[in-house]
Parts: C-alpha cells; structure tokens; sequence
C-alpha cells in the first residue's frame, strides 16, 4: 500500500460528512440543482465530489462497482482504507462509480415491487456539469430546470419504471447534481 | 461535546440513516425500512425523528423543535437541548430563523422556505395499518397499488357520520403512487405538505423512514361528492386574532369558560409582537412572555 492511500479523507469525519450529507441530500432532493463539496482528495481519475460522496455513503455495508474508467489498484486501495467497502459486481452493487460509457447502466439492480429501495445509486464521473440542456420537471422540482446530462433517452426510460428504478449523482471536479427516478426528462 | 458522537449516533448508524433518507427522498412516500438505534429518550418522544435529525444536522443548523405547535413543552424542550449538546446547533423558536424543524403533530403556519426541513415524528408509519395487521400484506398493498379498502374505509365514515370523520393522520396519495400517512398532524394542516422545504418522516418504533421532496403533488384521498376540507375551530385566536390559524380550545375557569388559541405558539406571539389582539387578548410586552 502506497503512503498517500492514506491521505485524502476527510479532517474530521463527523462534521466534514454532515455537510458533505447535507448537500447530497439537498442535491437529491432538488433534481438539478448543483452543489460544491469539500473535504476529500481522492487518486485520480475520481472526481474530489464522488470521493466525498463515497466517504459520506460507504461502508463495509455497501458493495461498489467500479467502471473500467475507475478501476485502478490505487483507487482500490483509497476505497477500502478510507471506507471498507468491497468491490462486486455492477448486478450486486449498491454504489456504483465510473464514466457514462463505461457503467453497464442495464446491469444494475433497480429495486424490487416491495422494496424498490434497494435498488443501486450510480456516480457518474462528467467532464462538465452545468444548467443546460436537457429539461427536467417532476418532485424536487419548481416548474422546471435544466441539466447537461450525458444522454437523455435513458434517463426517460429509467424514469418509466418508476416507482423502481436507478438514482444518479452526476460529479464533475468538486460538484454535483442529482437525479433520482421520478425525474421527467424532456 | 467530545465526551459524544457527533449528533450523538456513530458515524455508521449515520451513513445506514442517510443511504434510507436518499431513497426515500427518490421515491416519494415510500416507507424505506432502516435499523433504528436505542435512543437516550423513549419510544413516545419521537425517537425516529430524531434519528433522522441526527443524521442530517450540521454545526452550522439552527434548530427548532415543536410539539403540537408549543416550542416549551418537556418533549420539545428535551429534544432542543439534546441536540444543541451533542451537536452544537444553534436553537431558536422562531420559525423563520430555523433552517432544521422537529415536529411532533403540526405543521408551523409560517409557510417553510426552500432553505428549510422539517422533520416529523411519526409513531405509526403505516397507513394501511388499522386495515391490515400483517406487514407482509401492506406492503403487497403498496407494491400493487392496492388502495380501495382506505377508500371503503373513509367513505363507511361518510356513511355513519355524514361526513369523513378522520381529523388527524389524513392519509394522502404522493405524486400519485404512494398513500402516505402525514403523522398525527390535523387534517387542517395537509394543504401545506406541497411546500418549498423538504420534508422527513422518522418512526422508531416501527424502523421506517419515508420523505416528501419540494414542490411534490401530495394529494388528500377524497370523493367527488365528498371533496376533502381541511377544517379547523369556527373561531379566531382569543390572543393574537388569526382567523386562519389552527386552534386548541383551552377551558379558562371552573365556569366553562373556553378560549381558543393558535396551536402553532411561535405564530401566535409574532402575530402579537407586531401588533395584533384578539378578543381576550392584552397587547404584547416583552416582559410578559
Ligand atoms: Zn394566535
């Protein structure tokens, strides 16, 4: 294990992982809406975002697939130190992290007719990530709003299996944005 | 504070009570199941919100608790301290100053600002419960969307009183798919679940965590013939004059005398802060309150 798979968490987990929480949760709940976050400073290619999301969200309880992109023995190796959380298969994955084209975004579970919580949340690592393009409505949403996702037509076919379904986290540098299931991509 | 977790939960318990946040802010009015901790406080103190307020409180909150409306009673005053300990969040019992609200039965009158959570304590999540004891059969229910015994239900009401004798715990119907019980708030306050804040249900007791996000369709079940009302007391507040507030009805003297009241206390004192009396009210000074 290299030195610097030890660096790169958070300086106080407590405090530092209840405002990384709040702004996801905030993201969450406002599909669209962009956040900055701080506190982490994960081996490339991970964005600084998804390494706080996945200081703020995983644990030994949460398997994460990561995507061709993402899979590297170094960030492996920051993952497990700073988190415990083990590596599957993108079907048993409760996290999964990578670029577009490399998530088997049909593979992933999407919940089932009475629990269709258990479904996977998917970080999808962007090169931007701004309030333009495709046009979002639905809950967490006044009206409507914009976001440059990678694809649209996906989106509207995950959104039409409602109440199952994936959830997105888009990340780019230090911000992201969300989309849950029951956003209406037009 | 160092001798606690932060917020009093470890770090694990959290990230369990945040992943069932998420979820269930991705399905609106879903009941996701979560393993809920023991509490320093009992089951009837509202153990799942403030699980749920655990989870989500920074440094930088300030945090309001209310019970049925009042910011004083032991409950709220408990929940207030515990959190301004273990979490070190400013407190404050102005609606408009919190950015964190605990409830317990009532939604404040102030409408929230998108800036804004408020979180409910919630002693029986399950809607369908007083139609299906068996848990296994009600999420069945909810799964196939199968909600016609709560509309047998609310109309047998009809049938015997005249009118939907449900006052309290008014299930609604979430961006059309989930029925959602609102927690044991007063049917009066349902039309302000579609609201700018964000909005989390914690049950302890039961282990199920369920949301609402901003400016999501929440709909009361009703009838054509029988349109929901969100009825209050036919009364102003007898302190501060609001004739849209919901009321408790206080008895003053051994003679019945009775007096009505805003429920929602923080309402009522600014509303006589700046100037508003009600029948038996007294201008407002300071030093009275
Ligand atoms: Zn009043």
């Amino acid at each position: 294990m290299q030195a610097h798979v030890l660096e790169g968490g958070f300086d106080n987990h407590a405090v530092d992982s209840s405002h990384a929480f709040r702004a996801v949760m905030t993201a969450m709940a406002r599909p669209g809406q962009i956040a900055t976050l701080q506190g982490a400073l994960p081996p490339a290619p991970l964005s600084k975002a998804a390494g706080v999301v996945l200081l703020t969200l995983c644990d030994p309880e949460t398997p994460i697939y990561l995507a061709p992109s993402h899979d590297s023995q170094q960030l492996r190796d920051w993952i497990t130190f700073h988190t415990g959380a083990p590596f599957v298969t993108a079907e048993a994955a409760i996290f999964a992290v990578g670029t577009w084209q490399d998530l088997p975004v049909s593979a992933f579970a999407i919940g089932t007719a009475e629990y269709p919580d258990r479904s996977a949340t998917l970080i999808v690592e962007c090169e931007s990530l701004s309030n333009t393009g495709a046009v979002l409505r639905g809950p967490g949403i006044k009206d409507q709003t914009a976001l440059s996702l990678p694809k649209t037509d996906a989106f509207q076919s995950n959104a039409a299996l409602f109440p199952l379904g994936l959830d997105f986290i888009f990340t780019c540098s230090d911000r992201l944005a969300a989309l849950p299931r029951t956003t209406r991509v037009g | 504070m160092s001798d606690y977790n932060f917020a009093y939960l470890d770090e694990q318990t959290k990230r369990m009570i945040r992943r069932a946040i998420l979820k269930g802010l991705a399905i609106p009015g879903y009941q996701v199941p979560f393993a809920s901790r023991e509490m320093p406080m009992p089951y009837g103190w509202g153990t799942g919100g403030v699980q749920v307020s655990a989870a989500i409180l920074t440094p930088d909150d300030t945090f309001k608790v209310i019970d049925q409306g009042a910011d004083d009673t032991t409950n709220a005053v408990s929940i207030r301290r515990f959190f301004q300990k273990t979490a070190g969040v400013a407190v404050t019992e102005a609606t408009t100053e919190a950015s964190v609200i605990q409830t317990r039965h009532r939604i404040p009158e102030q409408d929230l600002r998108d800036d804004q959570i408020l979180v409910y304590q919630v002693p029986i999540p399950e809607p369908l419960r007083f139609l299906e004891p068996s848990e296994v059969e009600t999420r069945k229910m909810h799964s196939l969307e199968e909600y016609g015994l709560m509309h047998v239900k609310l109309y047998e009401d009809i049938s015997q009183h005249g009118d939907i004798a449900t006052a309290y715990a008014y299930p609604v119907k979430v961006e059309g798919r989930y029925v959602m019980d609102p927690s044991p708030i007063p049917k009066f306050d349902n039309p302000k679940l579609e609201m700018a804040g964000i909005q989390l249900f914690g049950a302890g007791r039961e282990q199920r965590i369920y949301a609402i996000p901003p400016y999501t369709q929440v709909v009361s079940l009703d009838f054509d013939d029988y349109p929901f009302q969100p009825t209050k007391a036919d009364h102003a507040c007898d302190l501060c004059g609001a004739e849209d507030s919901y009321l408790d009805e206080l008895i003053v003297d051994d003679a019945g005398g009775r007096m009505f009241m805003c429920s929602d206390t923080d309402y009522c004192t600014s509303r006589r802060k700046n100037g508003h009396v009600g029948a038996q009210g007294v201008p407002f000074k300071e030093d009275a309150a």
